[in-house]
């Protein structure tokens, strides 16, 4: 009983958030609302006894991820009339694309129903959680059967960081650097030159 | 109905109990390590410090509460109101949620859950959100550099913490704080044939690079100086509190506080064996474990202080530095090194 009360709140306040990240007026609000919704979704996690995943999603998404959102956001100055002029005209484009996304979830949630049988023959066999833990059963799967899709994300993640550090990384001759291992490295001999003047002359 | 009461509305009363106890005794811990924060502050600059209020000023930290409460709170004209309350709220919120899974004697935790340092780790990263907030909604330029600054050096310094907790897990072999600290009842002391000294035990000798950056990282992690850019005063007049007043400001400071003891009692459990005794001999293990737990914070807390007042603030560029190509490389070595230790070697639990 209790776990349907807080199921339909933590849905609920998910739908609900998620529907004010696209209708607020203002972005930072969007997405302060985008994190509430991903807390929630959190909350749907800890339901299913799948903890692990729940303090994953907080850390990855609404620690990392959103504060970045949220930081670019901050900076932007956007203006709504502006933004808002496009929407009829953009209105069918969305509504397609949202229209395939419900079709696919319906077909996922609709061969589930239909058949769970053949679900099972495709998907590993879910431990008993009294006895292995969630993150032992997780680990136990990814790093052997789907090790090649791990490397593989790995993978993307890292030519996306280096795409990124090639696109913003410049040394301009003009500007100076500081170079650390230049200054630790310096001795009395490299940074003091004692030179003779001689009166009236200058170096 | 006699199955409602006892499977649901009583351990709710039992743990409210709880939480209300841990967050009075939580509460006054803080006031009085604010009050240890500035003597030690002071006695290091050969100042008395706050000495009038009560014997040795002892009741500072309670007049401060009155003063701040008392005050009337002002909410600038051009701020987005709701957030900028609600800043200070979470920061509060999130530092003391944390302690509900910090088990400060054998047994003694009000939430014992399997993955309890991921959720530290989930509840200190999201501390920033109270920065960011409070500096953006403050609709003030200074707050708002400071909301940049914050969101910066907090994700920079989460991802070596992370790996800091990483080489703790490989070597405890779980992530419940309690048995992390049940882990460090064998480990050096124990091999070397002298089960005495308990000391010897515990992951920071194994670990010391990690115990040290997980000290640094912490100190940044909770804009304590030297890596206060979030607050400095010499660049941002106050950074994101500018604008903030009376109770709120409270809140800002309160959190920020029982932030801080969270880190040292992390240090406590991850590095310093939490509640066990140092030496296993009468007079030591007779003492209760909560006893050696709290020294072990007070220890943690006073490096805090004398860091702060010994050290001159980082320049921007030099926290971002160390932060991304001094610590990430040293403790990415060392998770690959411990793990790869613990597999050759069989030691892994």
């Amino acid at each position: 009983m209790i776990q349907a009360l807080f199921f339909y709140i933590f849905s609920g306040v998910t739908i609900a958030s998620a529907v004010m990240v696209i209708s607020s007026r203002n972005p930072v609000h969007s997405v302060l609302f985008l994190i509430l919704a991903f807390f929630n979704a959190a909350g749907l996690f800890l339901l299913l006894g799948a903890e692990f995943l729940a303090m994953v999603l907080v850390v990855v998404y609404v620690g990392a991820v959103a504060v970045l959102f949220l930081f670019v956001v901050m900076m932007l100055d956007v203006d709504f009339a502006e933004l808002r002029q496009g929407f009829l005209q953009y209105l069918p484009i969305g509504v397609l694309i949202g229209i395939v996304f419900l079709i696919e979830l319906l077909f996922v949630v609709g061969a589930w129903v239909l058949s769970p049988e053949a679900i099972a023959t495709g998907s590993m066999p879910i431990p008993d959680p009294a006895e292995v833990s969630n993150i032992e059963a997780i680990g136990q799967v990814l790093y052997t059967r789907y090790v090649y899709f791990f490397q593989a994300a790995g993978m993307v993640l890292l030519v996306a960081m280096i795409g990124a550090i090639v696109l913003t990384l410049r040394h301009k001759p003009a500007v100076k650097r500081q170079d650390i291992s230049a200054q630790v490295g310096r001795t009395r001999e490299t940074a003091i030159e004692i030179r003779k003047v001689e009166t009236g002359k200058g170096l | 109905m006699d199955g409602f009461w006892s499977s649901y509305v009583w351990p709710l009363v039992v743990m409210v109990a709880q939480s209300l106890l841990l967050m009075v005794v939580l509460l006054v811990c803080v006031a009085y390590i604010l009050y240890a924060d500035r003597k030690i502050w002071a006695a290091v600059q050969l100042r008395r410090g706050p000495n009038v209020v009560g014997p040795w000023g002892l009741f500072q930290s309670f007049a401060d509460l009155l003063k701040f409460v008392l005050k009337e709170p002002v909410i600038p004209s051009g701020s987005s109101k709701g957030i900028f309350l609600l800043a200070p709220l979470v920061t509060v919120v999130l530092s003391l949620l944390a302690w509900a899974v910090i088990p400060v004697n054998a047994g003694w935790v009000i939430a014992d859950i399997n993955v309890g340092i991921l959720f530290i780790f989930a509840i200190s990263s999201l501390s920033v959100y109270g920065i960011i907030m409070g500096g953006w909604a403050s609709n003030s330029k200074y707050p708002f550099l400071s909301a940049l600054r914050s969101a910066a050096q907090m994700v920079s310094y989460e991802v070596s913490i992370g790996f800091v907790i990483i080489t703790v897990l490989l070597c405890a072999g779980s992530l419940n704080l309690s048995r992390i600290v049940e882990a460090q009842q064998v480990g050096l002391a124990t091999a070397i044939g002298l089960p005495w000294l308990t000391f010897l035990n515990w992951y920071w000798l194994p670990l010391f690079p990690m115990f040290v950056i997980f000290f640094i990282s912490a100190l940044a992690e909770t804009n304590r100086p030297p890596f206060d850019l979030v607050e400095a005063e010499s660049e941002l007049v106050a950074g994101f509190m500018v604008e903030y007043g009376s109770t709120p400001y409270m809140m800002f400071m309160l959190g920020e506080y029982v932030a801080i003891t969270l880190m040292c009692a992390m240090m406590a459990i991850l590095f310093m064996g939490g509640w066990l005794p140092p030496l296993d001999f009468p007079p030591f293990n007779w003492v209760p474990g909560i006893v050696w737990f709290a020294l072990k914070v007070m220890l943690g807390f006073f490096m805090f202080a004398m860091v702060k007042a010994m050290v001159p603030r980082y320049r921007y560029d030099q926290l971002m530095r160390l932060g991304w190509k001094v610590f990430l490389p040293i403790s990415l070595a060392m998770v690959v090194i411990v793990a790869g230790v613990l597999q050759l070697t069989g030691w892994a639990g």
